[in-house]
């Protein structure tokens, strides 16, 4: 882990290299702030701005976290269900790939028409962008199950329950935990998407607010910080991975 | 008196006839082996044995009392070791008593340091070698509550040596619990080697073509294996088996 930190110089390069590039082709060719601001701008509208965007900062977290644990939630049961009984499998599946192919712009008002301003359109929102990268891994976890595992369990008298959570759960972790890295970055998106919606604070509505004034440099900076916050979540995400599924680790290092 | 009795066995899957009018007993204590080439349906034997499969006809007892299609009342060491790789080789042990209900530890522990794996009792799967990892499996299945222990080829998997020596453990190990165990092979020499008491498959459908008294006193040790009496005894095997083949 220390290792990957360690080679993360060269990205941070990288970026670093096109600010510059960004910064020196803005000035050269003079073109106006409102059409596209340097960088420097940008970051002195974050410092600058910074006492009334932490107020929308903290209710997107907020959404993102709840909507997070909401949406993966739901898609560790659904992939439980499904995984538990056949039939429901069988019968439910194909129906959940195609609620990934349902539109979130044409949805969202929908859902406010059904549902009101409150946080329940918002939460449905990101769960369903959430659950279905969880539910997907999961279930490819569960089946994945090495056979002569599952043939041991049984002959050693391992009744439907036992065999689910002494192994097939826990074999299936590090799969859940791709699933959960997918959807950590998503209930971001999904977040400021739900914003949209309609909502008293959060970068959704700042962001809104700053496209329709041309405050483009306010625009960059909401987006600098969901890339921060998306970012963050990923490393909590491999933070847990990193202490449950030791054991996945150990044995790809001694390969 | 028989603590494990099969009468009159048959089974088929479909078109293929897998196992034909098969019977077979074991007394408490007892270390048998059933013998059979590749293909002769003794996985097939394990799985009506522990109730994952049912049988078209006959009849299957343990203590008197039909275990046909029920799981859990025997335990079991498959050909590979089948350790969950996120446990400990403690929590590994304790797997097939936790499935039954009553976890003893400190016998667990007693067990593992006996076995010489004592340095390796917190340690996982991926760090032991094969050898290590069938005598976790073996002790795994010495613990689970059950009265008889049914072996699936446990040692066909590992190399020339250390299947020797694993052998070796086997009979060590089972001199001093004296545990009832009913152990599948391929392996003449093997079967010869470890059990009071072989009976001889024949090629599907099986049945038993032959039950045969192991003549040797025990403690057994490797010497034996190179002895005339052992190696007609292997001879007399062979030839069964070979017999059965034409006909």
């Amino acid at each position: 882990m220390i290792n990957n930190l360690l080679k993360g110089w060269r990205p941070a390069l990288v970026l670093l290299l096109l600010f510059i590039i960004w910064e020196m082709a803005v000035k050269l060719a003079d073109i106006p702030a409102w059409l596209l601001p340097p960088p420097t701008d940008i970051l002195k509208e974050a410092i600058e701005g910074w006492g009334n965007f932490h107020e929308h900062l903290q209710s997107t977290i907020k959404l993102s976290l709840l909507g997070f644990v909401i949406g993966s939630s739901v898609g560790l049961l659904t992939a439980i269900i499904l995984h538990l009984i056949p039939m429901v499998r069988e019968s439910i599946y194909p129906l959940l790939i195609l609620s990934q192919n349902v539109p979130i712009i044409v949805l969202a008002p929908l859902l406010v028409i059904w549902f009101g301003f409150g946080l329940m359109p918002k939460i449905i929102v990101i769960t369903l962008v959430c659950f279905f990268p969880i539910t997907v891994a999961a279930l490819d976890g569960f089946r994945q199950t090495p056979n002569e595992l599952k043939h041991y369990m049984m002959m050693a008298g391992a009744n439907r329950r036992q065999l689910f959570w002494k192994l097939e759960l826990p074999f299936s972790l590090p799969a859940i935990f791709s699933g959960l890295k997918i959807s950590a970055t998503y209930s971001v998106m999904g977040a400021v998407i739900s914003e949209w919606l309609g909502a008293k604070s959060g970068i959704g509505v700042y962001m809104t607010l700053a496209s329709s004034s041309f405050r483009t440099d306010r625009v960059f900076v909401a987006i600098l910080f969901i890339m921060i916050l998306s970012l963050l979540l990923f490393l909590l995400i491999l933070l847990a991975e990193h202490f449950l599924v030791r054991w996945k680790r150990m044995e790809a290092e001694r390969k | 008196m028989s603590l494990l009795s099969i009468e009159n066995v048959s089974k088929r899957f479909g078109e293929n006839e897998v196992i034909r009018g098969l019977s077979l007993d074991v007394k408490a204590g007892e270390f048998v082996s059933i013998l059979g080439p590749s293909g002769s349906g003794k996985s097939t034997i394990f799985n009506l044995i522990g109730g994952l499969l049912t049988p078209d006809e006959g009849t299957i007892r343990l203590q008197k009392e039909s275990i046909i299609g029920k799981r859990g009342s025997i335990s079991y060491m498959p050909q590979t070791p089948s350790l969950l790789p996120w446990r400990t080789i403690l929590h590994n042990v304790l797997l097939g008593q936790e499935l039954q209900g009553n976890i003893n530890r400190e016998k667990a522990i007693e067990m593992i340091e006996k076995a010489g794996l004592k340095e390796y009792i917190h340690s996982y799967p991926h760090e032991l070698s094969g050898g290590m990892k069938q005598r976790v499996a073996f002790i795994r299945a010495l613990l689970s509550p059950q009265p008889i222990i049914l072996l699936d080829e446990p040692f066909s998997a590992l190399d020339e040596w250390t299947r020797l020596g694993m052998q070796k453990w086997l009979l060590d190990i089972w001199d001093s619990h004296r545990p009832t165990i009913l152990f599948v092979t391929h392996n003449i020499e093997e079967a010869l080697f470890l059990s009071d008491r072989i009976f001889v498959l024949s090629h599907r459908p099986s049945h038993v073509i032959s039950e045969l008294k192991v003549p040797f006193s025990r403690p057994r040790n490797e010497e034996l294996l190179l002895e005339n009496r052992f190696l007609e005894s292997k001879r007399t095997i062979h030839f069964a088996l070979k017999r059965s083949n034409r006909e």
